[in-house]
């Protein structure tokens, strides 16, 4: 590990899938870290590489993948090194995963009292009743109702919510250092989105786990992010703390999907939109790409790969509008807003 | 927007539409709510899954004969149209748009067959050529171009696809639209890009809109009034601004509450607030009350004060 501090780093990572129409470049060299204890949220529209960059994490990249280039450390672990033997020994123990929809993470046709005992089992070869014990133990601190009582019902059972907290007992049960929670509440209704991200920060801070948190709301986002990571295009664009992202984000991008999310403040006639549509894949534009939906794109942008600019210890930005010789260019006037309130409350 | 004394378009009455009525699995979906929609305002409707939303939408349509209550549109019982012609009227005059662009698209028909499937039940189009030029209208309306005629749903995006949508809904020349969560399957920007959409559409050709969400930051932005449901019932009805800066209902405030707000600050201090939906089957009689102008709430007689003071709070 570069820094003591850090339960993962991922550098340079880089990954194609072969498609009968040719190579789709997913992921272009990304890298970043995730630190001890931790939230980082991946934010991006559906298909810049989000679930991607996470399973290949967990070492579940589709069969057409290929891991082109790059590193992916788990503590002092090489992930890519390993065989599908030593990845499953970490899946469910050190590095736990909950996806968006439950369903897909149980078995509807076991008992749920027994899926969440199995890692126990598995993991930590503990008999059947202690398992059973520690289970029970895990779904009461998850919140299922009566737990003893539904121990022995099947998933079609339980309400969506009860549903998703009986995936988030599975993947607690062991204690992961990391948990990878892929969208894990969008289906839920708002009330008991609730209810799920208040409980998963509780049971953070009680087995101190890292999370990396994927969503495309970025409301979400601001309740549960220490610190954010913006994708385009399998790269990421911009990351910082949570503050640095909402309040003083410098990646039009970022701007770009601020805007678009109305508060309940928005009474704007026309909400900032992004134009358009991500880039093709399979043959990423040379330079931002962005460029082609970007209303304040340089001429530089559509020839050459903006590097990161440091904006502070934290925060970095790819865009060439943080070059010294680029022209001062004003956000739209919600941002404004937001960089205003940032200056303000952070002296800096 | 809402223009001042507009007249009712539509009038909802005591409705009722249950489902397996008799049964041991009998379903309330809509259990006798009230709300009158204006010509050119967009109402929303929001609430959690299972709340009856999309029942509501579909007796609208006239999908379902009601188990109780009435519908009247431009001023007629939908239940009492006799005549051929004006059945026809009114299936035109209402549109709805899904919320799932990909399961709401025939994948085997052409984008042109799509949007003009209107045109031709209602033989809207004078010949071939025309049915063509209206197809082609329609499609740049809605900022497609007309090359996409041709072409397939599965060569399009979600956003793109729910544009067709809309495109499809046009074509009759509705006066209402009902969108039953027309952006909850789109990425963020491409939401905006719909509503936007949306709101100019319903500027340049008049429309009103029910607009069925559960993102409650959106529907706040689109909605003029907004009606709040819960186990099937009208729980609170007022206009958006209001229902926002004053939620009157436990249920609304619990709601309200839970929305994450793109803003860390609000979510650091957010307080969550628990409602307990047992205490609306307390045998009590309720019925929407109007507690300030334009403001309703359901509530029982012995409630109504306990509301007038929350307000002024
Ligand atoms: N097995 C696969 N074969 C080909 N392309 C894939 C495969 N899995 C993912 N992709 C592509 O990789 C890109 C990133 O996908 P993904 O990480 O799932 O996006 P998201 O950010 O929505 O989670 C997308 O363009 C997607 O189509
Ligand atoms: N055709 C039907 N038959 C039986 N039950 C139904 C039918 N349609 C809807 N329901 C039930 O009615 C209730 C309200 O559903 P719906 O109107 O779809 O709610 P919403 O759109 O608010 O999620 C739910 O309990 C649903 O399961
Ligand atoms: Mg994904
Ligand atoms: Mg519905």
């Amino acid at each position: 590990m570069e820094n003591k501090d850090d339960i993962l780093e991922v550098r340079n990572l880089t990954i194609n899938f072969k498609t009968y129409a040719g190579k789709v470049q997913a992921i272009r060299d990304i890298s970043f870290d995730l630190k001890k204890g931790e939230t980082l949220a991946i934010v991006g529209e559906s298909g810049s590489g989000k679930s991607v960059t996470t399973r290949s994490i967990m070492g579940l990249n589709a069969p057409n993948a290929e891991i082109a280039g790059g590193s992916i450390k788990f503590k002092d672990e090489e992930i890519l090194d390993k065989n599908e033997k030593q990845l499953s020994k970490l899946r469910g123990k050190s590095i736990a995963e909950i996806f968006q929809d439950p369903m897909t993470s149980l078995d509807p046709t076991m008992k749920v009292g027994k899926q969440v005992a199995e890692p126990l089992r598995i993991h930590q070869g503990m008999s059947k009743e202690k398992a059973m014990e520690k289970a029970l133990e895990i779904m009461k601190l998850v919140g299922i109702t009566n737990a003893k009582e539904r121990i022995n019902d099947y998933p079609y059972q339980f309400s969506g919510g009860m549903r998703q907290r009986i995936v988030i007992a599975i993947a607690l049960v062991n204690y992961p250092q990391v948990l990878i929670a892929d969208e894990p509440t969008t289906a839920l209704d708002v009330t008991i989105q609730a209810k799920i991200l208040h409980l998963m920060k509780e049971l953070q801070t009680k087995i101190n786990t890292s999370i990396i948190f994927i969503t495309h709301d970025l409301g979400v986002v601001a309740g549960m992010a220490d610190r954010v990571a913006v994708m385009y295009a399998g790269k990421i664009v911009e990351y910082g703390t949570v503050d640095e992202i909402f309040y003083n984000a410098k990646h039009p991008y970022t701007w770009g999907l601020l805007g678009s999310m109305p508060t309940l403040d928005t009474d704007a006639d026309v909400l900032p939109s992004i134009p358009g549509t991500p880039p093709d894949l399979l043959e990423p534009p040379v330079g931002d790409a962005f460029a082609a939906r970007n209303k304040y794109a340089l001429k530089i942008d559509t020839l050459k790969q903006p590097p990161f600019f440091k904006v502070s210890n934290t925060h970095y930005a790819a865009t060439w509008l943080l070059d010294d010789r680029a022209p001062k260019v004003t956000p739209p006037a919600d941002i404004v807003k937001r960089q205003e309130h940032f200056k303000a409350t952070h002296n800096n | 927007m809402l223009e001042e004394n507009a007249p009712k378009i539509l009038e909802v009455e005591g409705l009722k539409q249950y489902f397996n009525v008799g049964k041991a699995d009998e379903v309330k979906a809509v259990d006798d709510i009230s709300f009158d929609v204006y010509k050119g305002e967009t109402f929303g409707l929001v609430g959690e899954s299972g709340s009856g939303k999309t029942t509501t939408g579909r007796a609208i349509s006239h999908l379902y004969e009601p188990t109780a209550g009435k519908i009247i549109f431009d001023g007629k019982d939908v239940s009492k149209l006799r005549h051929k012609a004006q059945k026809q009227q009114f299936r035109s005059d209402i549109q709805t748009i899904f919320q799932d662009p990909y399961a709401s698209l025939n994948p085997r028909m052409k984008v042109e067959d799509i949007v003009a499937e209107g045109i031709d039940i209602n033989h809207l189009a004078k010949d071939k050529e025309d049915r063509k030029h209206q197809v082609e209208d329609l499609l740049e309306t809605v900022g497609l171009n007309k090359e996409h005629a041709n072409r397939y749903p599965h060569e399009f995006s979600g956003g793109q696809r729910q544009r067709i949508g809309i495109a499809r809904a046009l074509a009759v020349k509705p006066k209402f639209i009902i969108a039953d969560e027309p952006i909850s399957a789109l990425d963020v920007s491409i939401q905006a890009q719909v509503v936007n959409l949306l709101k100019d559409l319903q500027k340049k050709r008049k429309l009103t809109y029910l607009f069925i969400a559960h993102d409650l930051s959106m529907v706040k932005y689109i909605s003029d009034r907004i009606g709040v449901m819960h186990y099937g019932r009208m729980l609170e009805i007022a206009d958006a601004d209001e229902l926002y800066a004053n939620p009157l209902h436990d249920y609304t405030r619990s709601l309200l509450s839970a929305v994450p707000v793109p803003d860390p600050e609000y979510e650091r201090s957010r307080q969550a607030f628990d409602y307990d939906a047992s205490k609306e089957d307390d045998g009590k009689n309720r019925k929407l009350v109007e507690i300030a102008p334009r403001h309703y709430v359901r509530a029982s007689e012995d409630e109504i004060d306990m509301y007038k003071q929350r307000l002024k709070k």
